[in-house]
């Protein structure tokens, strides 16, 4: 285990900038999963289809696909990032749909009785909205919504061995073939790194579902 | 379609949304034309580049195609196995958590939460790398060691996985089945495995359709390693030589979507045809998608 010991800077900087990846992947994946989701519930066609194909082709194609595949095409449009800057786009571009769907079920699960309700007894469309849909959607989208985001967690792992750098993962190549350690105390090491990660975020998960769970 | 966002649009509504439907088309028409006339600008529309993978005329279709589906053998190989493998130890896992006391379960409940933390990628390398170092021999197993290092690394976090679903599939029972079972004189070790197991496994179905959807695409993080050549390192490996990656990768990737599309089809078809009961399967199925 002297290979984490002595290094302990060199694993806390690059859990650090796992922890970024994570925190920018959670914001991205936020933003553009609530942008899509808006497309799949509105009133246009188009915008629908355009949520409802973004969705399926996203789900069912690996993050790794997805990762090469903007690695090698978005530079042909003439797109030229850094892989830390494709790493994290690619991991918004998967979160998103899962997002979406997350967010689309839970406006979904909202009976339409209670807008209508809400907008009978005067309430504008704005209003019903933000004080009788979107609270009673937000207690069935948060459960999903944080095991989409805690999956996008491990999912960094990905990106990191993908090559961006400077994070956990390029800890251990840097620890076993440059200073060569032996790999298995190492890889140790950068697996509770990523525990760290994961599991507090659970915890913070599983008090919020408790927070805004509906007695039932 | 009653909607909680807007109500039924009137002629009014229609027409803006008409509007809307050509303004928004026309946007996103707009981004895919920049972006496949720079695509063609470079010449990724080159015949020469998509030959190999559609013409097949071409001296390289056949042998791309066959090293295609070797890949995509090799990916369904996995998963099938990675699969079967959770089923049995997750089964077992979720079982023992919902059978051992409050304390008896301590273990199996850190052992779960551990492994549903852990990246799946760290996973798949953890077991390489402790089968590498320990020297510990898998030669025995049939197959090639890669393919183990994957299966064996998938095995861990889908069977943590499969717990969670069975100890779900059996609590979303009405009580009555195990008091049932109980008072006629059955164990409780009976009841689970001849009563509520049968009912679990049937309201399970779904999620497990939809789970085996992750694993297929979770064989493909093997490929950013190198240990063992499925369909997505099979394709690196094509346009290596081809010097077309956005090419294959687009054939890869499309395999991969019309394989897991239909997963998903078959899933919802069959917790439709299941749904007789309650809707305690489509819970499950979303949390077998969430982890995705």
């Amino acid at each position: 285990m002297d290979a984490v010991f002595d290094n302990m800077d060199l694993f806390w900087s690059g859990f650090l900038r796992s922890l970024g990846i994570c925190l920018w992947g959670m914001v991205g994946s936020l933003v553009l999963g609530t942008f899509i989701a808006a497309c799949r519930v509105s009133p246009i066609p188009s915008l629908r289809w355009f949520g409802t194909s973004w969705v399926t082709l996203i789900r069912n194609c690996p993050l790794t696909v997805v990762l090469f595949f903007m690695a090698f095409g978005l530079p042909e449009i003439g797109i030229n990032q850094s892989y830390y800057v494709f790493g994290v786009a690619a991991l918004v571009i998967y979160t998103s749909a899962f997002v979406c769907e997350a967010i689309r079920s839970g406006i979904n699960s909202v009976s339409a009785g209670q807008a209508e309700a809400a907008r009978s007894i005067g309430l504008t469309f704005g209003q019903s909205l933000s004080q009788v849909v979107m609270p009673q959607a937000f207690r069935s989208i948060v459960p999903p919504l944080g095991s989409v985001i805690i999956a996008m967690f491990k999912n960094s792992a990905v990106v990191g061995a993908f090559g961006v750098g400077r994070d956990l993962w390029s800890v251990y190549k840097n620890l076993t073939s440059a200073q060569g350690y032996d790999g298995l105390p190492v890889i140790t090491g950068v697996a509770v790194g990523y525990l760290c990660i994961t599991l507090p975020a659970a915890a913070i998960l599983a008090y919020t579902e408790r927070k805004v769970a509906i007695a039932r | 379609m009653s909607n909680v966002l807007y109500d039924e649009p009137g002629p009014k509504a229609r027409r803006r949304a008409a509007i809307g439907t050509v303004v928004a088309a026309a946007i996103l028409l707009g981004f895919t034309g920049v972006a496949v006339w720079r695509l063609a600008d470079r010449g990724q529309f080159d015949a020469e580049l998509w030959s190999p993978l559609i013409n097949p005329s071409d001296e390289n279709f056949v042998l791309v195609w066959r090293l295609l589906a070797q890949g995509l053998q090799a990916t369904l190989t996995a998963a099938v196995l990675a699969i079967s493998l959770s089923l049995v130890i997750g089964t077992l896992l979720g079982v023992s958590r919902l059978m051992l006391g409050k304390v008896g379960r301590i273990p199996v409940v850190a052992v779960i939460e551990l492994f549903r933390g852990l990246p799946v990628i760290i996973s798949i390398f953890y077991v390489y790398i402790l089968v590498r170092s320990t020297g510990i021999d898998i030669s025995f197993l049939p197959g090639s060691d890669g393919l183990w290092f994957l299966v064996i690394g998938l095995t861990f976090y889908n069977s943590v996985i499969i717990a969670e679903i069975v100890r779900a599939g059996v609590n979303s029972l009405p009580r009555g089945q195990s008091e049932a079972a109980l008072a006629i004189g059955m164990t409780r070790w009976k009841s689970m495995k001849n009563v509520e197991l049968p009912q679990a496994f049937r309201t399970m179905l779904p999620a497990l359709i939809s789970q085996l959807v992750v694993v297929l695409k979770d064989t493909s993080l093997v490929a950013v390693l190198g240990l063992y050549t499925e369909l997505l390192r099979r394709g690196n490996l094509i346009s290596l030589n081809l010097d077309n990656p956005i090419q294959v990768l687009f054939v890869v990737g499309l395999i991969f979507i019309l394989i897991n599309y239909g997963l998903s089809k078959l899933a919802e078809f069959v917790e439709r045809r299941l749904s007789t009961r309650g809707q305690s399967s489509t819970v499950l199925v979303k949390t077998g998608d969430a982890v995705a």
